[in-house]
């Protein structure tokens, strides 16, 4: 099972690091991130695995969004199956 | 891997476009209930959906922070307590009312549908003691929502009804006076009601739907809008396609929570109603879209032909993506209930006869309108047999939702809060139609072929 992490935002340094570390505390895998910072807006999309992940996915994402706000960027955490519904027939 | 810019579309779908699915409700046969003792029937009611409906807020709750979509309501409907309501003949029906309030709270809904009769062809003795009812059931309780049908295609329009409800609806506004006339707010009069409508106030769950249902209510017309305001200098062809293609994203998301409702809660899926269902919040006006269509305002000549266009262009994109449509499914046209209306009735630019011309192409009827509080309990007959002739004529679904402003004038304002909204009281014309409202009878069922 995957989730798909949103993060929008200022671009500060250590986002990535930030987020990429809670995801390895819960055990939870990325698999693969794209990010793009346009005029200091920071943009990054990641895949994580969700498959082992030691807490239920309501407290992941809850302790994903208070990181972004320590950072001052909105997180959003979502399971990957919402975009296979809303894009593919 | 997903394409970036669709994740990052629905992201800014769900921030800045209000996207949201409106609604999952969960229909509640209540025909096991049926006792002719009334305080025994009320109590089989309670438990009934306090058992089946215990898990619901918190099953809504959990998926929306799984997909990180806001589902705003965890609704109820229950069959026509009118049918219940027959085996306890000369009892205080008032007491079922009571009873769906109690189990309302106790799960943690916020609106109960099935206050309900349907009499499009005469009255059973429950439908009358219902109807009787509704002005102090609606005042002594919340979250209870009551809905009347009173015409259908295939039956013609109860005249006696439409009589009895011109006066039910002001009699319920008067008792609900000091609080903006509200009773009246949660009161719908219906041609051709669905059994499997999600939405409030007119939601029930009807005699041909299983023990228990998950129906989802979608909505955004926020999103349909921003997607429109992407593409200003499109031909009107290009328009209904953008609208499709919203409509069909939207209502996949709404399928796709209907389907984990079910899943999760153990109870069979209905259907997806895909409905642009507006809220009073800026950015979420089915009136601001047709504004973005190129009409100056929303109730200019052209606003008909704009609605039906979005109307079927919804119903078109929607279908495709859900396995199970039905309900309302459509836009609908609520005034208080949407900023982009409000602000049209205010300039004086949307107008009731305006408003029931559109009834005939958008999904439900006169919504939501406030009406000076010395309007005539034959005027108010008057207007919910126009729009039923609307509805039995065309074979679609027509309602009226209005309140009785009492006390009130014209301009002036009543303020329900919440997603009821609120507006100005707006102009009805005061030419009587007593005479033929007090004749009674029966429209007969309209002839459906030699359409002309």
């Amino acid at each position: 099972m995957k989730a798909v992490i949103t993060v929008i935002g200022k671009d500060t340094v250590g986002i990535l690091a930030g987020v990429a570390g809670e995801c390895a505390k819960h055990s939870a895998n990325v698999i693969e991130v794209t990010q793009s910072v346009m005029n200091d807006m920071f943009a990054m999309i990641m895949m994580v695995d969700i498959t082992n992940c030691t807490v239920p996915f309501k407290n992941l994402a809850e302790s994903l969004k208070e990181i972004g706000k320590e950072y001052g960027v909105m997180v959003h955490v979502t399971h990957e199956e919402l975009f296979n519904t809303m894009y593919r027939v | 891997m997903i394409n970036t810019n669709d994740i990052l579309e629905t992201i800014n779908m769900i921030q800045n476009e209000n996207f949201d699915v409106r609604t999952i409700t969960m229909g509640i046969s209540l025909l096991d209930c049926i006792d002719d003792n009334i305080d025994k029937a009320c109590t089989k009611i309670y438990d009934k959906i306090c058992r089946y409906a215990g898990d619901l807020v918190k099953t809504g709750e959990d998926i929306s922070v799984d997909y990180g979509i806001p589902i705003i309501h965890k609704r109820i409907s229950v069959t026509p307590i009118a049918m219940v309501a027959s085996a306890c003949q000369a009892q205080k029906t008032v007491k079922f009312a009571k009873a769906l309030d109690r189990a309302a709270k106790e799960v943690g809904v916020n609106f109960i549908g099935g206050y309900t009769a349907l009499c499009h062809k005469g009255f059973s003795a429950g439908d009358y003691a219902l109807i009787e009812s509704i002005p102090e059931a609606l005042a002594t309780t919340e979250r209870v929502c009551s809905s009347v049908n009173i015409g259908s295609t295939k039956a013609g329009i109860n005249m006696d009804a439409v009589a009895k409800m011109g006066r039910t609806i002001l009699e319920t506004a008067k008792l609900t006076a000091d609080r903006d006339c509200i009773g009246a707010a949660k009161l719908v009069v219906f041609c051709n009601a669905p059994e499997d409508n999600p939405f409030m106030a007119g939601a029930f769950h009807g005699t041909g739907e299983p023990d228990c249902v998950i129906n989802v209510g979608v909505s955004g017309p926020g999103v349909v809008r921003a997607a429109l305001a992407k593409a200003p200098d499109c031909d009107i062809t290009e328009v209904a396609n953008i609208v499709k293609k919203t409509a069909f994203k939207i209502t996949r998301v709404g399928q796709l929570v209907a389907q984990e409702a079910s899943k999760r809660l153990c109870v069979p899926f209905g259907i997806v109603d895909l409905s642009l269902a507006p809220t009073p919040a800026i950015g979420d006006s089915v009136a601001r879209i047709l504004e973005e269509m190129g009409l100056e305002t929303c109730g200019a000549h052209g606003t008909t032909a704009c609605l039906a266009l979005l109307n079927d262009a919804v119903k078109k994109g929607g279908v495709m993506a859900s396995s199970h449509v039905g309900g309302l499914s459509g836009a609908f046209i609520p005034v208080t209930e949407d900023e982009g209306m409000i602000s049209a009735a205010e300039k004086g630019c949307l107008t009731l006869t305006k408003l029931e011309a559109m009834t005939a192409v958008c999904s439900v009827g006169l919504d939501m309108i406030n009406i000076p509080g010395d309007t005539t309990a034959e005027i108010i007959s008057g207007i919910i047999a126009d729009e039923a002739a609307i509805g039995m004529v065309n074979s679609k679904t027509t309602a009226v939702r209005l309140i009785p402003a009492i006390g009130k004038k014209a301009g002036e304002y009543l303020n329900f809060g919440g997603l009821l909204g609120g507006g100005p009281v707006m102009e009805v014309n005061t030419s009587s139609p007593a005479k033929f409202i007090n004749r009674g009878g029966r429209i007969p069922a309209p002839i459906q072929s030699l359409k002309n």
